[in-house]
C-alpha cells in the first residue's frame, strides 16, 4: 500500500481502511499479531488481513462483515485524526486543478495542520515532485513528519517548523505553486513570491473571512501577482430514495385503481455545509 | 544575451506548439502554425509572429496582424484622476456626455492610436466624468479597457485553462460540464501517476486530456469509445510530449461484450464476422486494398494490445462523462476494475445517475456511492467594494461516485441486512 500508489493485497505496515457502513469507516495500521475491535467483532490481522486482497469482505469474530479498502487521500481525508480544523475533498480538488498539480511539480505549503491537503498534494506529484511543507507548531510538524514517514511518503516531502511570515518556506525559486492557510497569509505573499519559480507559477491562499481575502488580494497585487480570482465551492450532496406520494380519492373511479405512486428522486439535507473558507489564485509572472 | 536564451529556451514559444490565448476572461486554442491566421475576439492576426517570445508574454496586435510584445509599464494606466465626485445625484444619463462619435473613434483607431490613448480620449472627453465617484470612474475606465483593448496573452495550456474555454466558449461539446466539476472527478477518480485509468467521454477529448496530464505519462490510459475511431481533438491541445501518446491505449465499445465472455479474437487477421455492424472495421471500407491492409494491421495490433491490458479486470480507475446513458456503460465497464477502486460519473442530468445509483444497489459490489454536485461562486476583490459576481453559472452537471468491492457471489442472510444498511430507501 502506499498513499501514492496502489498495490492488491494487503500487507504488514500497511494503512487500511475498514469499512462498516455507510457513514462508518476507520483507518486501521496493519500489524502481524495485531488485532482490531469492531461492532461485528474482533479482526485478526495475521489471518484476516495480511495477504488477502484490498476490496475483500473480511469476516468478524462476532460472524459480521466488514470490506477492507485501499488507502486514498479522500479516505484519509475523512477519517484522519484531527488537530486542527481540515481542508476537504471538494476545495481540494478545486485547489488541485487551479494550482495545476501533476507529477513533478514542486509545491510549497502552509500551514501543514493536519495533513489532509498534504497527502492529496503527494498524490498529484509523485513520483518525481516534491512538497515542502511549513508548520509553526512544533508538535503538530513532528506529528505531520511521523505520519509521512509511516505512510511511506517521507521521500517526497519536508516538512520544516517555522514561521511562514517570518522566515518564508526554507527554500527559493523552486516551487510551480505556493498554497497558503494561514491566519495573516498576506504577511506570506512575498515569501511566497521568493518561493516560486523564476518562470512563475500559481498561488492559492484559502481563508474564512472576507476581510483575510482583502488584504491578502491587495499584497497579491503589490508583489506583481495576475490573473487574480477568488471563489468559493459548496458540495450537494443528494440522497437517493424511494417516495410514495399518496393519490387523491375522488370518489369511485374505474381508471385510477392505485392509491399511491412510489417515486424515485433525491432529497437534499436538511442543512448542509454553507462555508468553508474562499479560494483566492493568482499568477506569478516571470520575473 | 546568448546565455540567456538558452536557459530560458523551455519557455519560448515554438513554431507547432499548440498554445491558449487569452483576453481577460476568453480564451481560445490554436497551434501555431508558419503564415496560418487565427481569428480572435473580431480579430485576425498571425501567432507565427510571436514565436520565440515567451509563454506568459502579452501582445498588442499591430496592423497586419503582427503580434507585438508589449512592455510591463505600458499597461500603467494613469487612473490617479485628480477629480471625483461623491454620488451620482447630478448626473444625468442622456447618452450626450461622450463628445466623441463612434466615427471620430474610428479615425482615431485609423491614426494608429494604442488602446490607452483611446481610453485617454474617451475620458476626456466625457463631460461626467469627473463628477462620477472615483469607483465609478475606475469602473469606466476598467469597461472602455475591455471594449477596446487590443491585446492577446500566450498561455502555455493546461488542464484549468482548457476546462475554463471549453466551458465559456463550447459548453455544448463537453455536455456542460463546469471546470470544478472537473475538478472534483479527477480528485474522485484518485487518478495519479502509475495506475490503468479507463476514460470513457465524449467531452471532446478534454476529459481525457485532463486525466492524461495528472498521470504525467506514467502508468496507462485506455480510451473506450463508441462508434468508428476515439475523438481527441481536445487531447491535442493539451500539447503533451511525444511519449505520453505511448501511454494512450484505446479500445472500442463495440468488443466490450466479447471481451467480457472470452471470446474476441485479435490474433484473427481477417476482421471477426460480423464486421459489417461494427463500425470501427465499415471505417475501412473505403480504403484502397494495401493501404487497408497495412492500416488494419495497425488496428489490430492496438486492440490487442488494449485488450491485454483490459482483459486482466485489475484497472485502477475509471472515469465516464458523456451524453451516452451512464446506466449501461457503468454498468459494462465497472466489470474491468479491480475491487478497492474508485470510479467516477459525470452526467449533464441527475435521473440517469439516479438509475445508476439503483442498479448499483441491486448489483452489489459498490460501497460508498454518492450523488453529488457543486455550486460554484466567483467574487469581486477590491477594497470596499467587495462581492459576489452578478452571474453565476446556474448548471455543471453532477457525478455520481464510488468504490469497487469485491461482489458477492453468494446472497446469505447477511446480505439481506447488507442491503437494510446500506439502502435509503425510506417513505
Amino acid at each position: 500500500m502506499s498513499f501514492v500508489e496502489y498495490s492488491d493485497l494487503i500487507q504488514d505496515g500497511d494503512v487500511a481502511i475498514v469499512y462498516l457502513g455507510p457513514e462508518s469507516m476507520m483507518p486501521v495500521k496493519v500489524k502481524q499479531g495485531a488485532q482490531t475491535q469492531t461492532r461485528y467483532g474482533v479482526i485478526r490481522h495475521s489471518s484476516d488481513l495480511i495477504g488477502r486482497r484490498y476490496g475483500s469482505k473480511v469476516t468478524c469474530s462476532k460472524g459480521g462483515w466488514v470490506y477492507v479498502l485501499h488507502m486514498t487521500p479522500e479516505l484519509w481525508t475523512v477519517n484522519l485524526p484531527h488537530r486542527t480544523q481540515i481542508l476537504y475533498t471538494t476545495d481540494i480538488a478545486t485547489i488541485t486543478m487551479m494550482l495545476e498539480l501533476k507529477p513533478g511539480a514542486v509545491v510549497c505549503e502552509s500551514g501543514t495542520g493536519s495533513g489532509s491537503l498534504s497527502h492529496a498534494i503527494l498524490r498529484s506529484i509523485a513520483p518525481s515532485g516534491h512538497l515542502h511543507t511549513v508548520e509553526f507548531h512544533q508538535q503538530r510538524a513532528e506529528k505531520a513528519e511521523e505520519e509521512f514517514k509511516e505512510h511511506r511518503v517521507d521521500r517526497l516531502v519536508t516538512v520544516r517548523n517555522q514561521d511562514v511570515c517570518k522566515d518564508g518556506f526554507g527554500v527559493t525559486g523552486v516551487a510551480d505553486a505556493v498554497f497558503l492557510d494561514i491566519p495573516s497569509p498576506w504577511e506570506a505573499v512575498r515569501h511566497a513570491k521568493a518561493a516560486m519559480k523564476r518562470q512563475g507559477g500559481r498561488v492559492c491562499s484559502f481563508s474564512p473571512c472576507i476581510e483575510q481575502v482583502q488584504k491578502t488580494c491587495e499584497a497579491l497585487v503589490d508583489q506583481g501577482f495576475e490573473e487574480l480570482s477568488t471563489l468559493e465551492v459548496l458540495l450537494r450532496v443528494h440522497d437517493v430514495r424511494t417516495v410514495y406520494l399518496p393519490l387523491p380519492d375522488f370518489g369511485p373511479d374505474e381508471t385510477a385503481p392505485q392509491t399511491s405512486v412510489a417515486l424515485k428522486t433525491t432529497t437534499l439535507p436538511r442543512e448542509m455545509p454553507g462555508h468553508t473558507g474562499y479560494l483566492t489564485f493568482a499568477t506569478k509572472p516571470r520575473t | 544575451m546568448a546565455d540567456n536564451v538558452d536557459e530560458d529556451s523551455p519557455d519560448r514559444i515554438k513554431a507547432g506548439d499548440y498554445v491558449v490565448l487569452k483576453r481577460g476572461d476568453i480564451f481560445k486554442a490554436v497551434q501555431i502554425q508558419p503564415k496560418k491566421k487565427a481569428m480572435f475576439e473580431k480579430q485576425w492576426f498571425l501567432p507565427d509572429t510571436a514565436v520565440g517570445q515567451l509563454y506568459g508574454s502579452t501582445f498588442d496586435v499591430a496592423p497586419g496582424g503582427i503580434l507585438q510584445p508589449r512592455k510591463p509599464k505600458d499597461t500603467e494606466g494613469s487612473t490617479d484622476a485628480n477629480e471625483a465626485g461623491t454620488d451620482n445625484r447630478h448626473i444625468l444619463d442622456d447618452g450626450k456626455s461622450q463628445k466623441l462619435t463612434r466615427d471620430d473613434i474610428e479615425i482615431l483607431k485609423g491614426q494608429g492610436l494604442k488602446d490607452q490613448e483611446i481610453i485617454q480620449q474617451l475620458v476626456d472627453n466625457s463631460s461626467t466624468f469627473r463628477d462620477k465617484t472615483k469607483y465609478a470612474q475606475d469602473k469606466y475606465i476598467k469597461k472602455k479597457k475591455k471594449k477596446y483593448e487590443n491585446t492577446v496573452t500566450i498561455l502555455r495550456p493546461s488542464c484549468r485553462i482548457l476546462a475554463m474555454m471549453y466551458h465559456g466558449r463550447e459548453p455544448g461539446k463537453i455536455c456542460h460540464m463546469r471546470y470544478d466539476m472537473l475538478a472534483q472527478m479527477l480528485t474522485l477518480a484518485n487518478i495519479h501517476a502509475g495506475s490503468k485509468v479507463l476514460v470513457f467521454e465524449t467531452c471532446a477529448g478534454l476529459v481525457l486530456g485532463s486525466v492524461m496530464e495528472r498521470m504525467g505519462g506514467y502508468g496507462s490510459v485506455i480510451q473506450m469509445f463508441p462508434g468508428g475511431g476515439p475523438v481527441r481533438a481536445g487531447v491535442e491541445s493539451f500539447g503533451f510530449p511525444a511519449h505520453f501518446h505511448d501511454t494512450l491505449h484505446e479500445f472500442p465499445i463495440c468488443h466490450v461484450n466479447a471481451l467480457l465472455a472470452g471470446t474476441l479474437d485479435t490474433a484473427c487477421k481477417d476482421p471477426p464476422a460480423g464486421r459489417g455492424q461494427c463500425p470501427y472495421f465499415m471505417f475501412f471500407f473505403y480504403f484502397q486494398a494495401q493501404e487497408r491492409k497495412v492500416k488494419l494491421e495497425e488496428k489490430r495490433k492496438k486492440l490487442a494490445s488494449a485488450a491485454a491490458l483490459l482483459e486482466g479486470r485489475n484497472a485502477d480507475g475509471l472515469v465516464i462523462a458523456s451524453r451516452f446513458h451512464p446506466c449501461p456503460v457503468l454498468l459494462g465497464l465497472i466489470q474491468f476494475l479491480s475491487p478497492s477502486r474508485p470510479f467516477v460519473v459525470y452526467s449533464q442530468y441527475k435521473e440517469p445517475l439516479i438509475e445508476c445509483f439503483t442498479k448499483l444497489k441491486e448489483r452489489g459490489g459498490t460501497v460508498n456511492l454518492r450523488l453529488t454536485d457543486t455550486w460554484l461562486r466567483r467574487y469581486q476583490v477590491l477594497p470596499n467594494r467587495t462581492h459576489p459576481l452578478l452571474l453565476m453559472s446556474g448548471a455543471g452537471g453532477f457525478i455520481l461516485s464510488g468504490t469497487t468491492v469485491a461482489v458477492d457471489d453468494s446472497k446469505p442472510a447477511n446480505s439481506q441486512r447488507a442491503e437494510e444498511r446500506i439502502s435509503s430507501c425510506l417513505v
